[in-house]
């Protein structure tokens, strides 16, 4: 698709060939992801993830599919036929787990995917759309996870409803009846339990409608590599089929090791005991915290505790929080510096580092309770989040002196100058 | 690569098989059995769970039911016909020859020993699965007495047993046991 030396899909079978010539499903496989795929020769395994994230969406929606078979979207009984599912269905604990810890292994997934792509520059042109859909696919994916966990209808998931649901009734004027909107009502109760439900369904399905055009987008360019060095000829790439096929079902066996240990060993780990009492709207629990991948941004809402100028705390906290992620649609404008990869930009190496502790930080924080010293270290986490993206990194492209490129990819690995000329 | 693929065409070359084959093998029957055992559960998830099996077996007591009566009960959200035959019944179904039936049973055979009286069948036409009509009060018992399901036009004799229309089988004599002479113990 993305190289002339591509290999050309030749069917081998009559059938095959039939087939090519109505419904082209095999060459497009074959150009998407098979040996008619050229790929940079020299991916390291931060490379492996954006398959592994495709992967687990796929778990999700087959086990969602499934536990929609046995859950009832009713206040009255949701708890009780989450119940249901962990005591009388068939397997149905076993799935539910899978499906609970799939959406922590999708988060990591995800995450780790999203670092690689700001560290080797991924998101610099000519991959910008690529970028922002996946930013719009970690967005829907956001959202997905929020619906799903209040399903279950116990403590965490009605309180983490009105919470959640309440950060939309900072906006002025407008906010209080976008919130009773939202929830069809004064506070989460049944309505707002449907809708949950049919959105919680249907959004997976557009996650991945837009990962098709995100992976669309990349077959243009092709893939970024860790040297961030174009592609210059038929040497410096591999087939994507047999070679990182391979090597991204050799993460995959490595992933579902630590899942299976998770779901069977550890299930509940990283879920909160809360949400095994039904909800209850007369009492808050004491710890209410969301899912440990949404700790990042909570800590940034809860930062802003004094009213600035005219602007009151709360709506301050949502805004920050919302535009934590929303920089990042900007961040192919923001970081002007040619150099993509970050291994050729010394300076930048040292500040990436210091946003991946600093977000890290953010985390702790924001699974912490709401008290000092938390709070205080929040304000400078936070600080430091968006001087990283509006300050450091637009001046960082302007007087960082990056390294020497190498003069190709094939160089780059095998230490000799490219002989031939492709 | 290339050291890589001259090793093993050397190799292929001595035994005809590579190890390459091997390892392809291997990991393929180790994948091939983790989807099974993967699959397994989430097909096996949409049989009866354990709530729906624990209403499998229910305790019917008969004692009300006066000969020539009949009672409809609920046994896995389907129905059951419990019928107290009269003798006259007994001796109507007795009388037909067995082999001559579409379905060949003789009423002992669909009754338990010694309760010869008590008919329990499936409220359920082995036709379509509709509940066919006799087990009431002055509903329609078709032509032999016993259940005429209005659907498709089924005729049961007093023996539950089909006699004219489009079912197949007899009405189903589901598993039953008399905990005492009163109450009978279904599934």
């Amino acid at each position: 698709m993305s190289f002339p030396w591509a290999k050309q899909y030749t069917p081998t079978t009559e059938f095959g060939q039939w087939m090519d010539e109505k419904l082209p499903v095999p060459r497009l496989v074959y150009n998407s992801l098979g040996a008619g795929y050229p790929t940079p020769r020299n991916l390291n395994y931060m490379w492996n993830f954006g398959s592994l994230a495709g992967i687990f969406l796929v778990v999700q929606i087959v086990t969602g599919i499934i536990l929609a078979m046995h859950y009832a979207a009713n206040a009255n009984i949701a708890f009780d036929s989450v119940e249901h599912i962990m005591r009388d269905v068939n397997s149905g604990w076993m799935i539910r787990y899978a499906h609970a810890n799939g959406a922590s292994f999708f988060f990591i997934a995800i995450y780790l995917h999203i670092g690689r792509g700001l560290f080797y520059g991924s998101y610099k042109a000519p991959r910008e759309m690529i970028w922002l859909l996946g930013v719009v696919i970690y967005l829907l994916a956001m959202a997905t996870a929020f619906m799903g966990y209040v399903l279950p209808w116990g403590q965490m998931s009605f309180w983490g409803a009105k919470v959640i649901t309440g950060l939309f009734e900072a906006i002025p004027l407008v906010g209080k009846p976008i919130q009773e909107l939202l929830l069809g009502g004064f506070a989460p109760d049944n309505a707002a339990l449907n809708r949950f439900f049919s959105l919680h369904y249907l959004l997976p399905f557009v996650i991945a409608g837009v990962i098709i055009m995100h992976i669309w987008a990349l077959h243009i360019p092709g893939s970024n590599n860790p040297t961030g060095v174009d592609v210059k000829g038929p040497q410096d790439t591999v087939p994507f089929h047999p070679y990182y096929t391979a090597k991204d079902g050799w993460t995959l066996g490595v992933a579902l090791i630590f899942f299976t240990i998770l779901m069977f060993f550890l299930p509940n780990a990283l879920g909160h005991a809360d949400n095994y009492i039904p909800a209850n709207p007369l009492s808050t629990p004491a710890h209410i915290v969301p899912e440990w991948y949404f700790w990042p941004w909570y800590a940034i809402l809860r930062a802003f505790t004094v009213d600035f100028l005219f602007i009151p705390a709360k709506l301050l906290g949502v805004l920050a929080m919302f535009s934590a992620i929303l920089v990042w649609f900007f961040l192919p404008w923001l970081d002007k510096s040619p150099v993509r990869s970050g291994m050729f930009r010394p300076k930048f190496k040292i500040f990436f580092g210091i946003l991946v502790v600093d977000v890290l930080v953010l985390g702790y924080c924001g699974g912490a309770p709401a008290a000092e010293p938390f709070v205080m270290i929040s304000q400078f986490a936070s600080a430091y989040y968006f001087a990283h993206f509006l300050i450091i990194l637009p001046l960082l492209s302007r007087l960082e002196k990056p390294e020497p490129l190498p003069n190709s990819i094939t160089e780059s690995v095998t230490g000799k100058p490219l002989t031939t000329a492709s | 690569m290339a050291t890589v693929e001259t090793a093993d065409t050397a190799v292929a070359e001595e035994s005809g098989v590579r190890r390459r084959d091997f390892i392809n093998i291997a990991a393929v029957s180790f994948a091939g059995a983790g989807v099974v055992a993967t699959v397994f559960p989430l097909v096996n998830q949409m049989n009866p769970s354990a709530d729906v099996l624990a209403l499998a077996s229910v305790d019917v007591d008969v004692s009300a039911i006066e000969r020539g009566q009949a009672i409809k009960i609920l046994w896995r959200k389907q129905p059951v016909f419990v019928r107290n035959l009269t003798e006259a019944e007994i001796s109507e179904a007795d009388a037909v020859d067995a082999e001559s039936l579409r379905d060949p049973q003789t009423l002992a055979e669909r009754t338990a020993i010694g309760k010869e009286n008590w008919l329990i069948t499936m409220g359920v036409c082995t036709h379509l699965g509709c509940v066919p009509l006799g087990a009431a009060e002055g509903e329609n018992k078709g032509e032999f007495d016993g259940y005429f399901c209005p659907c498709h036009g089924s005729h049961y004799d007093t023996a539950g047993r089909i006699r004219k229309g489009p079912a197949p089988r007899n009405l189903d004599v589901p598993e039953y046991a008399f905990q005492s002479d009163t109450v009978v113990k279904i599934g």
